[in-house]
């Protein structure tokens, strides 16, 4: 608060006392409403005013007489010579708390209480000031809850004003959420009127704050329609711990602990999954034939059946979530078994447990995680008579967290250890033909050369990390699960592995492309951008053609040529910048038709070797298109000098 | 761009507090002594928000809010009404002038600017 604004408080609130003598004066001949407003809004200013600069008791002693003039005002009180002696003392008692704050309150409490309890006996019991304010809020629950938020602001409320936009921003930043718009009272264009509210919005939040806090977001919402249901959190299930209150589980379906969760067979959520699946196509086809169509009810229905289907996909995946500390748990016992073993001392530390990734993905992580531990303490991490000379505590560490980015999990799996040694990993890989001698390798692209099959940099081979097929058998179990890998090194410093995955397999979102008749789809999370192929600049640079995008110069690949088809003679194509791995590759494409949700179907047996896809999905007109394996497109156009299909097929060996 | 914000209220201390207070946040404040000199303020212009107080001499808060919002430059405006504790059905009267949320005096710097960041952005 400002020094200046006290002292024009202080002199404001002397006039106003002074001109309150007077009023009260006129007010005793003349008891007009003008003149009981103007004694009122003196009154106000003072207690209002006060409290804010600090003359609590001023402001609070004033508040009585505030009140009694309320009555007068609203004719339940008449002015008489008893009203009008009493407040010309209480504002005398007033001057004394402005001018003398400190004085004032020992020396005229007493007074205070007295003038206090006349003024009581004059106005009667029961007035606002002896009400209670605010009650307690309720304790807001600890663990995160989801509640499923409607909100229709009412007509006028944007004319007054208001902005929901601003609300479900506020909203949002409690916690994620994902939104709907509502657009089923949006009356004919005809007789539409702009200026008012016809939208509503229905929102999903998981938030550990409490309901209350939720509708303090609205507080000035008060005409709006507005529901918020909570749902009970859905807890872990904890497939080897009964819980203890429970006398007797079912087998197939059993209450937990907390009442609000039930187990469920998992095969039971898989086939759940499968069925939202084909409902997400039919919902497509749905779609665009209501789209031809053009009849505006029908799109009202479409839109909210889309609505629904997304919301039903988003509450069936998190049927499916699991946190990550459950296999996390596992590794505890393999670091402490390992560093016995190989006579090192070596803590695990994990972060970020609690992190939720879909329980396919969970069942297939153990095993990678477990070969990329091992190599961490096995080549990563020295023995402490070589770690104390490097300066290093002697005891290492391997780190394990888990984070959520987007659509994507990212665990990594750091070590304090010896990093990778880059000439080590370039002469075995000449050794071993991966690369040419000559190879005009980044340092990244050498870090990538771990995961090569048959690679192994490890002097002699102990029986922990085997024979080198371990960050190989990584690498292919990341690549099914249409993840990507990421490896920091500084040598000396320690390597940091970076498993990114998908939160979920079943539905992905997908950019669909077009190649003369055909459509592919490209994993989102794997587009970087889209550009124009005119604009783009092209170079040559070790013998292959780059694209200029910005700054950076990008390797290409047209599609055309990857699958065998005539040149494209279309005029304006585009090229999809993807990324995985760490590299980036142009993907040179017809056209961009648009984005979708894309269920991933497995190819069948004759077609699950042809590399290149990693599934294919049914788009809304039934037609099939095949989806691009990004890594290996990747992988392929950064291989040496073969036409791009010769080098698929022998991908594909 | 700045935004600006025009405060009504016959308390000088009221209105300094809170120029002093949104002035501090980037937010350009002009001052109205009372209804009627805010109302020929909103004729004038568009501000990006408008914080009033309801017991005024020559036109009251709520007198000041629908004549604001039936002027082209007051639809839409975010209006903040000053209102006690003590008053709950000030509130509800402001709302229905069209006020668009209220701030509970006494108040602190903190809770203004919660506030007008709730309504503004």
């Amino acid at each position: 608060m400002s020094d200046t604004a006290t002292t024009m408080f202080v002199q404001e609130a002397r006039d106003l006392l002074e001109g309150l003598e007077d009023m009260l004066l006129d007010l005793e001949a003349d008891p007009r409403p003008e003149k009981v407003d103007a004694v009122f809004r003196a009154l106000h200013t003072i207690k209002g005013s006060g409290a804010m600069f600090g003359f609590d008791d001023l402001s609070q002693f004033t508040h009585h007489f505030e009140d009694a003039f309320d009555k007068v005002r609203e004719g339940r009180l008449a002015v008489d010579g008893r009203l009008v002696d009493l407040s010309l003392r209480a504002r005398d008692l007033m001057r004394s708390l402005l001018e003398d704050a400190e004085g004032a309150r020992t020396r005229e409490a007493e007074a205070r209480a007295v003038l206090i309890r006349a003024t009581a006996d004059l106005t009667g019991p029961g007035t606002q000031a002896d009400r209670a304010t605010s009650a307690q809020a309720a304790a807001p629950p600890k663990e995160a809850t989801r509640f499923d938020i409607f909100f229709r602001p009412a007509p006028d409320d944007l004319i007054n004003g208001m902005r929901p936009d601003l609300l479900i921003e506020e909203i949002g930043a409690l916690g994620p959420i994902s939104v709907a718009l509502d657009l089923g009272r949006v009356p004919p264009l005809d007789d539409l009127d702009p200026t008012r509210c016809w939208l509503g919005w229905h929102m999903s939040l998981t938030t550990s704050q409490g309901e209350d806090a939720l509708r303090d977001v609205f507080i000035f919402a008060d005409e709006a329609e507005l529901t918020i249901t909570p749902h009970t959190a859905m807890a872990a299930p904890e497939p080897d711990s009964p819980a203890p209150d429970d006398p007797a589980p079912a087998r197939d379906a059993a209450v937990t602990r907390g009442g609000g969760s039930i187990r469920v067979e998992s095969q039971r959520l898989d086939d759940m999954m499968d069925r939202l699946g084909e409902l997400v196509i039919v919902q497509a086809r749905l779609d665009q034939i209501s789209r031809r169509i053009g009849d505006p009810m029908l799109e009202t229905v479409v839109e909210e059946i889309d609505r629904l289907v997304t919301g039903l996909r988003d509450t069936t995946l998190s049927t499916r979530m699991l946190p990550i500390e459950m296999v996390f748990g596992k590794f505890r016992r393999v670091v402490r078994d390992l560093s016995g073993e190989l006579e090192k001392t070596v803590a695990l530390v994990t972060e970020g447990g609690e992190t939720e990734i879909d329980k396919s993905v969970i069942d297939k992580l153990s095993e990678p995680l477990v070969h990329m531990i091992r190599n961490a303490i096995d080549h990563g991490i020295d023995d402490a008579e070589t770690r104390r000379k490097a300066g290093k505590p002697a005891g290492g560490t391997v780190r394990l967290s888990a984070t959520q980015e987007g659509g994507e999990v990212l665990i990594t799996i750091a070590d304090d250890g010896r990093g990778l040694d880059a000439d080590a990993i370039r002469a075995r890989a000449v050794e071993r033909g991966l690369i040419e001698e000559a190879a005009v390798l980044s340092e990244a692209e050498l870090h990538q050369l771990i995961f090569a099959p048959g690679f192994s940099t490890a002097k002699e081979l102990t029986s922990i990390s085997g024979r080198g097929v371990g960050m190989d058998a990584v690498k292919t179990t990341v690549d099914a699960l249409r993840g990507q890998i990421q490896v920091a090194s500084t040598a000396g410093r320690g390597t940091a592995i970076t498993l990114r995955l998908p939160v979920s397999l079943a539905i992905i979102d997908g950019l669909l492309v077009r190649l003369g008749d055909a459509v592919y789809v490209i994993p989102l999370s794997s587009v970087e951008e889209c550009v124009e192929l005119d604009l783009a600049e092209r170079h040559r640079e070790s013998g292959r053609t780059m694209l200029q995008i910005r700054e950076t110069l990008v390797p290409f690949l047209d599609l055309a040529d990857i699958f065998n088809q005539p040149a494209s003679t279309e005029p304006r194509r585009r090229v999809v910048i993807v990324r995985a791995d760490g590299a980036r590759l142009g993907l040179v494409v017809d056209d961009i038709l648009g984005q979708n949700q894309t269920v991933i179907k497995t190819l069948s047996v004759f077609h699950r070797d042809v590399a290149g896809f990693a599934g294919a999905t049914i788009l809304g007109d039934g037609a099939v298109a095949l989806i691009l394996d990004v890594a290996v497109m990747i992988r392929t156009a950064l291989e040496a000098r073969d036409t791009p299909s010769v080098r698929l097929r022998r991908q594909a060996r | 761009m700045t935004r600006s914000v025009l405060t009504v209220d016959d308390s000088a201390s009221i209105r300094e507090t809170i120029a002093f207070t949104l002035e501090a946040e980037g937010f350009e404040v002009v001052g109205a002594a009372d209804g009627s000199e805010g109302l020929s303020q909103v004729q004038n212009r568009r501000f990006d928000l408008v914080i009033t107080d309801l017991n005024m001499p020559v036109m009251n808060g709520f007198d000041f809010i629908r004549g604001a919002r039936a002027t082209p430059n007051g639809a839409g405006v975010p209006i903040v009404m000053l209102t006690t504790e003590s008053k709950p059905e000030a509130k509800a009267e402001g709302k229905a002038a069209g006020a668009t949320g209220w701030i509970n005096k006494p108040f602190d710097g903190e809770k203004l600017v919660t506030i007008v960041k709730k309504l503004v952005g």
